[in-house]
């Protein structure tokens, strides 16, 4: 639900990035972070745990400037991906104009992730959003890993409605803001 | 916009109306200033005392608190707790629902009383409440709020340049 402001002429725009527990979802806010302009980008906010487990979400708002006359705002966030925070999960998609379901491509997480997208889908469902409907795209992270299931198998298990993905390593950034770009564009067309 | 997820939107005699309203509160109350933010998270406007914090990050984190509360209040067979009150040491905030839409949060010192900010605040919200409904049914009936044509184009080129080479 973006927001327009006549008045002071301003769009604001939610993205959440979602995914299973550990999968690199704040790892990617925080490159963003890192990397954009100073004066384009807010304060990055993380209500997290002691052990920097993501507890009710992280929070970057990233200016894109003006654009005919309207400033148009970007505000990630990221979800907790451990199962039994659910409740917390569903608050932050309230609102929400597009989403990033970040994928950990080791093997041993392919059910964490299929859990998650499920989950990501049914409390979509709450707010009456349908994922096929609304700007979505898929993050495969982790490609650097010795372990990991083949893009095939992701494909199949995970995006049956072919939405576009990307293949990254969050923590070296690689694919971070292929992502980024992929979602904000998507959610930018969804407004005109 | 496309999608199902519903878009709403201000024009300019919506917030004037909006701070007429709340310029009266603030005479009244005695509080500080006033933000007003919306239950996703993003800032809607604000009046009295120009805050000298980051709004962007305040609104997200408020309508966190809020929507946290509740599901709390769910949890214990409570419809909603319609006001929150955190007390600091100088300064205060009370928050108070507008139309399940909207958040009415207020910002006060020791210049005013928990007392008078509470009554002044009922006045204001069945006020606010108004307006927002009527915005409400507004953006309901008329087609869904558009950007004009070459801003997509626009907005895309910009992400290029500012995402491109990161």
């Amino acid at each position: 639900m973006s927001m327009i402001n006549y008045a002071s002429r301003e769009i604001n725009c939610k993205i959440v990035y979602y995914g299973p527990g550990l999968c690199g979802k704040t790892t990617n806010l925080e490159y963003i972070y890192e990397k954009v302009a100073p004066n384009t980008r807010g304060k990055l906010i993380s209500l997290a745990t002691e052990t920097e487990r993501t507890l009710f979400f992280d929070f970057l708002p990233v200016d894109l400037g003006a654009i005919r006359g309207f400033k148009t705002r970007f505000h990630l966030y990221t979800v907790p991906g451990q199962v039994y925070y659910n409740a917390s999960r569903k608050l932050i998609l309230k609102g929400v104009d597009g989403v990033v379901f970040v994928a950990d491509s080791q093997v041993e997480r392919l059910d964490a992730n299929i859990e998650s997208m499920h989950n990501l889908y049914e409390n979509l469902a709450e707010y009456g959003l349908d994922l096929r409907e609304i700007p979505f795209v898929i993050q495969y992270n982790k490609r650097d890993l010795p372990n990991i299931s083949s893009l095939q198998e992701l494909e199949s298990q995970l995006n049956p409605n072919r939405v576009p993905y990307y293949e990254a390593v969050g923590v070296r950034g690689i694919g971070v803001f292929d992502t980024l770009k992929a979602v904000s564009k998507l959610v930018i067309k969804a407004l005109s | 916009m496309a999608g199902g997820a519903s878009s709403w939107s201000f024009e300019e005699r919506d917030v004037q109306r909006i701070d007429r309203l709340l310029q009266g509160f603030l005479f009244d109350s005695n509080a500080r200033c006033t933000l007003l933010v919306d239950r996703t998270g993003q800032l809607v406007t604000t009046a009295g005392e120009k805050p000298d914090f980051d709004t962007t990050a305040f609104a997200s984190l408020a309508a966190a608190d809020f929507s946290a509360n509740d599901q709390l209040a769910s949890m214990i067979g409570e419809n909603e707790f319609s006001s929150l009150f955190h007390q600091g040491e100088k300064e205060s905030m009370y928050l108070a629902d507008v139309a399940r839409r909207v958040i009415l949060v207020v910002l006060f010192d020791n210049r005013t009383t928990l007392g008078m900010i509470r009554i002044k605040t009922k006045g204001v919200v069945r006020e606010l409440a108004e307006i927002f409904r009527e915005m409400f049914e507004r953006s309901a009936t008329a087609p869904a709020a558009r950007m004009e044509t070459g801003f997509a184009e626009e907005a895309e080129d910009e992400i290029d340049r500012l995402f491109g080479d990161l």
